[in-house]
């Protein structure tokens, strides 16, 4: 019996699947599991084969994907907190025919940017926002979230997430589907191979209608696990999710063409 | 040549353009200019006022207390501004609404009826007009024709019709200016 | 000669944004400095120049445009009065770690709070001395007419892109509300996009494949590169220190009292110089015009000529003074004037000041 090494196995014919060039080749900084690399290399992809790379500027946010800039290999600009909505309007309007998105996390979207999110949305800018929810605050260490779900737990919600005390999550989503200046609108998860399709085709969609100056914002939420924040197993996490964010935040188009599906 | 002067009424009066229309005189006889206005909610309903310089040289101070001249269209501005007219100063008033006539021997007191005589020559909008008439008349600061230049190069085209009737307004005022000390 | 007007500084600050060939401006209203928009609005200068303005949400919304917009490499500038300019201040923290180019005004009012809306001096520490978190500085000139904040506008500009620094005009009801005449510079025409791509190689403007990508951040997690990063800021404002003190002298050559002041309270002090003069008193002015850089030096040189007294004066409860007295400690006496919460003292009283603190005794 032969042995065989890596280099038989590495090889031109051997090849099923390649990184995109848009993604550097620093290792992620993010936690085994999680939902960011994924998100962050559909978006590459989905830049790639459009052939918009050159001419994209990205906004990175502040939460785990801060540093999507040393990962996304494209010219970005780092927002602060909450802010990334309006960093980015302020670049699309000087820079109309560049492609222009934000990719933010839930704290960052929906708690201390709302107001920019939610403004951004309403004017209509013609931007793509690639929102991740996974429910809790992670980069800071597990703290309650605008998104965590009624009796969730967390570092701030210790003994879960009491709505009487502690407000109801948001559907930031549903929200900004109400509004005008929403073009598309959908909910995603990159949690399986079958999700991971849809979620590249629905940020496929955004972009294209960005590219092709359609009349309003692409918004694109995943929903997405943060095994550390949520202090389970990366299986775990996504058994969790699919159980309980899920029938929350139920998966599928909200409102395509500037038309509401429901 | 400097001069120091407060316009001070109502808001709505006109009080507010009739200090542009000086500054903008000034600015077509080569001088320098200032305007400062009183601003925010005291405007609304309540007394304006604008301080306006006119001089020949760089002018320091746009905000001031003591005045050469003090031109006063409401009581309230007549109980806050008579006692702020240099001593030798002018201070010029519309009689209208006046329950307090001024008192000080220290000045030169002139009348001007502004508001009678625009509503007698039908139109209550020119009486800032009349009065700047009988400003110019008691201080010639600016020259006549400055003024209705000023007017031409500050207001639009359409408006262009309405320097006449100013120009009557700014006559009636110097005809009609009393002195009363 | 440029074109004559008369205009509100306001105005003058907003016709100066579109002939300096600014590409945006983001702002958002609060009294007193709502006219720099709606002079804008009224302009509409996106069809005389293609310059983009936006009513943003929010102060923080419009400052964190600028950020956006500066980072691709475009001309911008945003305006606002004291509460509003509070609010831009982790956005401006942002701009000085990314070195980005803006522009930027205060028409203050009084604080602290909501305080009023009437002229105030009170945010020389916050525009001075940072304002936001962290360690930087921007460079603040202090117009004193209705000129000034026309000239400044395009200066500010230069400055900006010369250091990749925000430039602050430091303002204030006076200034931006009084009507002055203007001599408007000539109309300076937005540079292509072509031009900011081959200009500004740090813009984010889409990668080229095959070229360096570039990123507008602020962050790094290794603290010696960002002490190293810091290291680098403080080396530009030394220079910036060096090459940018911008001040003048009115009749100081012979002057034994002098007041320091800037913006507003200049104006009033130098009527102050005129009446103290008619009473034989050697008075004399130092405008400020940068007060970052402070011309400190110039000040200690001056005081050296046989200066005995120094009278700062300011809408504020003393907060240039500190510099002053850092720059002249040891040479002559100093004291401070300032009538504040948004009343604007008189020439009169500033002269009364200089008699009984620095003269007096
Ligand atoms: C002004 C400000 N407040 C607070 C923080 C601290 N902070 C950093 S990230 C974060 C929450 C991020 O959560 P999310 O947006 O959900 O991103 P995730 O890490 O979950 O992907 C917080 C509160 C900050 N950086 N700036
Ligand atoms: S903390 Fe959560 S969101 Fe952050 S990298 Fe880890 S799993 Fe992902
Ligand atoms: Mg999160």
């Amino acid at each position: 019996m032969s042995t065989v090494t890596l280099e038989d196995i590495i090889k031109p014919e051997n090849l099923v699947y390649k990184k995109t060039d848009l993604m550097t080749d620093k290792s992620l900084s993010y936690c085994p599991g999680c939902g960011h690399g994924t998100a962050h290399r559909i978006t590459m992809e989905v830049l790639e084969e459009l052939g918009l790379d050159e001419i994209t500027i990205g906004v990175a946010p502040v939460g785990c994907s801060v540093l999507a800039y040393e990962f996304m290999n494209i010219d970005m600009t780092q927002a602060a907190h909450g802010r990334a909505p309006a960093v980015a309007t302020g670049i699309k309007r000087v820079w109309p025919e560049k492609i222009v998105f934000t990719y933010q996390g839930d704290g960052d979207l929906a708690a201390i940017g709302t107001a920019e999110t939610i403004h951004a949305c309403n004017r209509g800018e013609k931007i793509v926002i690639i929102f991740v929810n996974n429910g809790i605050y992670g980069m800071t260490g597990g703290q309650m979230a605008p998104t965590t779900l009624p009796g969730m737990k967390s570092s701030t919600s210790p003994y879960g997430r009491e709505v009487e005390m502690m407000g109801n999550p948001l559907k930031i989503t549903e929200l900004v589907a109400q509004l005008p200046g929403t073009y598309f609108v959908t909910r995603q998860a990159v949690h399986t191979p079958a999700a991971v399709r849809k979620a590249k085709k629905a940020i496929k969609k955004a972009f294209e209608n960005q590219r092709d100056k359609k009349p309003g914002l692409s918004f694109v939420e995943i929903v997405s696990n943060c095994n550390s924040g949520w202090k389970m197993t990366p299986t775990d996490a996504n058994k969790w999710m699919e159980d309980n964010m899920f029938p929350f935040y139920p998966l599928g188009d909200i409102k395509t063409d500037g038309q509401l599906l429901k | 040549m400097t001069e120091e002067m407060i316009i001070a009424g109502f808001g709505g009066q006109g009080v507010l353009s009739m200090g542009k229309i000086l500054a903008y005189s000034g600015i077509m006889q080569d001088q320098e200019v200032s305007w400062m206005p009183s601003y925010g909610p005291e405007m609304r309903g309540g007394t304006a006022n604008v301080v306006v310089i006119v001089s020949d040289e760089r002018i320091s101070s746009p905000v001031l207390t003591v005045f050469d001249t003090a031109i006063i269209l409401n009581q309230q501005s007549m109980d806050k501004f008579e006692k702020s007219v240099k001593p030798g100063g002018v201070l010029i008033y519309d009689p209208n609404g006046i329950t307090h006539h001024p008192e000080r021997k220290d000045i030169i007191i002139y009348q001007i009826e502004g508001a009678r005589l625009a509503s007698e020559m039908g139109n209550a909008k020119i009486f800032n007009m009349v009065v700047l008439g009988a400003y110019l008349k008691v201080k010639p600061v600016v020259q006549v024709e400055n003024v209705i230049k000023g007017l031409k190069k500050s207001l639009p085209e359409r408006y262009h019709k309405l320097i006449p009737m100013n120009e009557d307004a700014l006559n009636m005022g110097m005809n009609n200016v009393v002195k009363l000390n | 000669m440029g074109e004559l007007k008369l205009m509100k500084g306001n105005e003058a600050l907003a016709e100066a944004a579109i002939r300096a060939g600014a590409d945006a401006y983001f702002g958002y209203p609060i009294t007193p400095q709502s006219e720099v928009i709606e002079y804008l609005m009224a302009e509409k200068p996106w069809e005389r120049t293609g310059m983009v303005v936006l009513q943003a949400e929010s102060e923080v919304a419009a400052i964190n445009m600028v950020y956006g917009a500066a980072g691709a490499g475009k001309k911008v500038m945003t305006s606002s009065s004291s509460p509003g300019i509070s609010l831009k201040q982790e956005g401006l923290s942002y701009i000085a770690g990314s070195e980005l180019p803006c522009v930027y005004a205060n028409v203050v009012r009084g604080g602290p709070g909501l305080g009023t809306i009437q002229p105030s001096q009170a945010d020389y520490f916050q525009s001075t001395k940072g304002g936001g978190h962290g360690d930087y500085r921007q460079i603040v000139l202090a117009p004193a007419s209705v000129q000034e904040m026309s000239d400044f506008v395009k200066l500010g500009f230069e400055l900006a892109f010369k250091y990749r620094i925000a430039v602050l005009i430091l303002s204030d009801g006076v200034i931006g509300q009084m009507m002055e005449k203007v001599e408007l510079f000539d109309p300076i025409p937005r540079m292509t996009d072509e031009e900011i791509t081959a200009k500004y190689p740090w813009a984010t403007t889409g990668k080229k494949k095959g070229t360096q990508r570039r990123i507008i951040t602020s962050l790094d997690l290794d603290s010696h590169k960002m002490e190293e990063h810091n290291h680098h800021l403080q080396e530009k404002y030394r220079i910036i220190s060096e090459n940018e003190v911008r001040y003048e002298l009115i009749d100081c050559d012979d002057a034994e009292y002098i007041f320091v002041a800037y913006g507003s309270s200049a104006r009033i002090a130098q009527k102050a110089v005129q009446l103290a003069r008619a009473k034989g008193i050697k008075a004399g002015l130092f405008r400020l015009i940068s007060l970052f850089p402070f011309p400190g030096k110039e000040m200690a040189a001056l005081c050296k000529k046989g200066v005995k007294g120094w009278l700062a004066v300011e809408m504020s409860a003393g907060q240039m003074v500190e510099d002053v007295m850092l720059s002249v400690k040891g040479c002559a006496k100093v004291g401070h004037f300032g009538r504040y919460g948004g009343i604007v003292h008189s020439p009169e009283e500033v002269l009364h000041a200089m008699e009984e603190k620095i003269i007096g005794e």
